[in-house]
């Protein structure tokens, strides 16, 4: 008898001629996250996929695992039998039961499949008896079948499964199904969890960082780092793009009005982003930007910013609280990360007062002032831009 | 070039207390408290290690304890002093400028009932005798000042300090945290009337994780750590045998050179003060030029945060420290600037550098070199 997962996905399953695709990805997702954990076997069966591991596993870290993978709806740990004799069905199906439950003083009702023809017994006679044998030997249990505690699903192929509890997962989409998409990451609560958030929904993400030597830390770059390898957990491995920004940052701060310092970096830093983006087959950004937190995102700031780009920019977190904002970031396991001190930005550049209300026209007189040297920077910035590896950490 | 002017924070482990580790680690690595000949060569090499600190600080070798550094001692002597003696008294003294581990420690006692008043001092650093001397009360158990300013390098006159305390209060207990100063300033407190004193390896090119405390015969201490009864209960632990042997190494290797050190690390130190008022502009000092600790300089590049500073330098391969620290949102300013009368620019202005006999003179003219390249361009942004 081998232990081993019973994956359940959702919305791919309306895709249609599609599924494959998504299927595929999926299964490669999950081989990948579990290659750490030993040699499984994935494969597709019935509409969901199994997992079964070659030798015994680490239960709670291989489940931990799974969980992170977008596109599941629910994850079961699942009895896998090659001998399909029904005392031997029994024994397993009580051993199941006891293993994977505290308390047994509960209702239970098991729901057969016979997909087998060859087999004996039919679906209502394997749940009549079994049923009746789990009444004998478990004590406790008793039966419902409108509305039981335990649904015990028994289902006899050319193995035999047998699995009861569902463990919801994070749902969402295969990452890479939906494209590619490039994040604007800082050391912030808000930009780890638009990140999780697009990703979630089958976007691939990769992701850029604007650093500052020697005015932001090599600690603030480290920090950086390390959120996105919790990032990877959820997205896969990805690149992080480093790009040198002391120059341009200067620059804006010597020729433009101290006010406006912030959205001309944020739109500059757009620029450049999106330029990545195009390089790495990205078809859009990905902010943490919300709704009026701070200057650089009132809508009139936001509207700034935005104007600079062509591609599409998504937002995910533009309707949310900051605590919406923090739950999120505390059950992905960034916030502990994000709050570490180590500023991405020298606070030099913080005007006292930045304009909350910036005026396009005027934003846009300001920076011709930098006319002369903008372009050949932005051009630096991106060749002297650092790529590194992001693998997952766990 | 490597040029590390940080060695009031850390100090590299000397070669021969790093061999004498390595042996400890590998070959003679009993525990001190086996029955067997192994546990007892470890416990001579701990003794032997216990000598020579004794010897420095010419007191009795039965007086000294060894610990994990700095930080315990000083709170081994808040803690166990404030307990053994509460029926005593329980106001205690401490200087304003005092490490963590000794003003942290002291607040949390406040929490049970003792009193804690904080000893200010002037713009230089110094503690007055005669302003030491009207706080001192009938129920004071406890008064802590440290030798050498880890920040700045003042050197507090200590004799006339516990003779202050001691006049006034014989029963006071007198505690100095002499971290900064061991190995560079001999300090004797059997001599000079002090109950309790501090010190740690990792200032002394010994390693990190390793100090002693002195405790005066009659001086009762309740321990911190409990469990085994090492070191007369004390405090209790399976030796640090590698730890203990490497900080005896570098106590004996800087007793055996005291002077030639000193030499050395004060013509460094000389030479860049004169470099920094003629050769760079708007450089204001806060350490006692004069007086101040030989191997510690703390100025301020007027204008220029000195985290980015900091950056700047390293970039470079110089490797300083500053007054204050960047955290978000949350200055973590120098305390002892502070107590001085500074207000937070020009605490987030200060840096410090400190010598050791590694340092070169080349070092301080490289340093000196780099900021007149880079001061210049840092102080062309500054918050508006």
């Amino acid at each position: 008898m081998k232990k081993g997962y019973l994956i359940k996905y959702g919305e791919l399953a309306i895709k249609g001629k599609n599924r494959w695709f998504f299927e595929n990805a999926l299964i490669k997702h999950l081989e990948d996250a579990l290659k750490p954990f030993g040699v499984f076997e994935v494969i597709k069966e019935q509409g969901r996929i199994i997992c079964e591991p070659a030798e015994p596993v680490d239960d709670e870290e291989v489940m931990n695992r799974i969980q992170m993978v977008f596109g599941i709806v629910g994850v079961s740990p699942v009895y896998i039998l090659e001998d399909n004799s029904f005392e031997h069905i029994c024994a397993v199906a009580k051993e199941h039961l006891t293993d994977q439950y505290d308390d047994l003083n509960v209702t239970f009702k098991v729901e057969s499949r016979r997909a087998d023809k060859k087999y004996p017994m039919n679906s209502m006679e394997i749940s009549r008896e079994l049923g009746a044998y789990l009444l004998d030997e478990v004590p406790g249990l008793s039966v419902d079948v409108k509305n039981p505690d335990i649904r015990l699903n028994v289902e006899v192929r050319g193995k035999t499964y047998i699995f009861s509890k569902v463990v919801k997962c994070l749902g969402g989409m295969p990452v890479g199904t939906n494209g590619r998409g490039m994040l604007m990451l800082s050391g912030g609560i808000d930009s780890p969890v638009a990140g999780f958030m697009v990703a979630k929904r089958g976007v691939f993400c990769e992701a850029v960082y604007y650093h500052s030597h020697p005015y932001t830390s090599e600690r603030a770059k480290q920090k950086v780092v390390d959120l996105a390898k919790i990032l990877a957990r959820y997205n896969g491995s990805f690149n992080l793009h480093v790009v040198p920004f002391t120059e341009i940052q200067l620059d804006i701060y010597e020729r433009c009005p101290h006010e406006q310092l912030t959205i001309i970096m944020r739109r500059y830093m757009m620029i450049i982003a999106e330029r990545i983006a195009r390089q790495r087959q990205c078809q859009a950004l990905i902010t943490g930007e919300s709704i009026g937190q701070v200057a650089s995102q009132t809508i009139q700031s936001l509207v700034a910013t935005n104007d600079v780009c062509d591609m599409p920019v998504f937002r995910p977190l533009i309707g949310f609280d900051k605590q919406d904002i923090v739950t999120i970031s505390e059950k992905i396991d960034t916030y502990e990360t994000s709050i570490l001190p180590y500023e991405d930005c020298c606070t030099i550049f913080v005007a006292k007062h930045p304009v909350t209300k910036p005026n396009l026209n005027a934003i846009e007189r300001s920076e011709k002032k930098l006319a002369d040297t903008i372009d050949a920077m932005i051009e630096k910035a991106i060749k002297d831009t650092e790529v590194i590896r992001i693998e997952p950490e766990l | 070039m490597e040029v590390y002017f940080d060695n009031a924070a850390t100090t590299r482990v000397s070669d021969g207390a790093a061999a004498a580790m390595m042996t400890m680690l590998t070959e003679a690595y009993g525990n001190p408290s086996s029955l067997h000949q192994k546990g007892f060569e470890a416990e001579k090499t701990v003794e032997e290690a216990r000598k020579i600190i004794a010897d420095a600080m010419k007191v009795a070798k039965n007086d000294v304890y060894f610990t994990s550094g700095g930080t315990e001692g000083n709170n081994m002597v808040l803690h166990g002093v404030s307990r053994a003696y509460k029926r005593r008294g329980k106001h205690i003294l401490v200087s304003d400028i005092e490490h963590p581990s000794v003003k942290d420690a002291a607040y949390k006692l406040t929490e049970e009932g003792y009193v804690v008043e904080t000893v200010p001092v002037d713009d230089k650093g110094y503690v007055m005798p005669q302003t030491l001397s009207a706080m001192v009360r009938e129920d004071t158990i406890l008064v802590s000042v440290m030798h050498i300013n880890n920040e700045i390098g003042t050197i507090q006159p200590m004799e006339s300090l516990v003779k202050a305390v001691k006049e006034k209060n014989a029963d006071t207990l007198v505690h100095v945290d002499a971290v900064q100063s061991f190995g560079k300033y001999p300090l004797y407190p059997s001599r000079v009337g002090i109950d309790l004193m501090t010190i740690s390896g990792h200032k002394i090119h010994g390693p990190k994780g390793a100090g002693a405390l002195y405790v005066a015969p009659k001086v009762r201490l309740t321990p911190l750590v409990y469990g085994g009864d090492q070191q007369k209960g004390v405090r209790s632990g399976t030796e640090n045998v590698p730890g203990i042997v490497g900080l005896g190494v570098a106590a004996r290797e800087a007793y055996g050179d005291l002077e030639s050190r000193k030499t050395h690390i004060a013509k460094l130190r000389r030479h860049c003060i004169r470099r920094l008022s003629e050769a760079v502009t708007a450089i204001d000092f806060n350490s006692d030029l004069e007086e101040g600790a030989y191997h510690i300089l703390n100025f301020r590049a007027v204008g220029v945060k000195s985290e980015v500073l900091l950056h700047t330098l390293e970039e470079q391969g110089i490797y300083v420290s500053t007054g204050s620290a960047c955290s978000a949102n949350k200055k973590h300013h120098s305390s002892t600037l502070q107590a001085l009368g500074q207000d937070s620019e020009a605490t987030d202005q200060a840096i410090r550098v400190s010598f050791s006999t590694y340092n070169r003179m080349e070092e301080v003219d490289y340093f000196i070199k780099q900021l007149q390249t880079a001061l210049p361009m840092l102080r062309r942004f500054t918050k508006k």
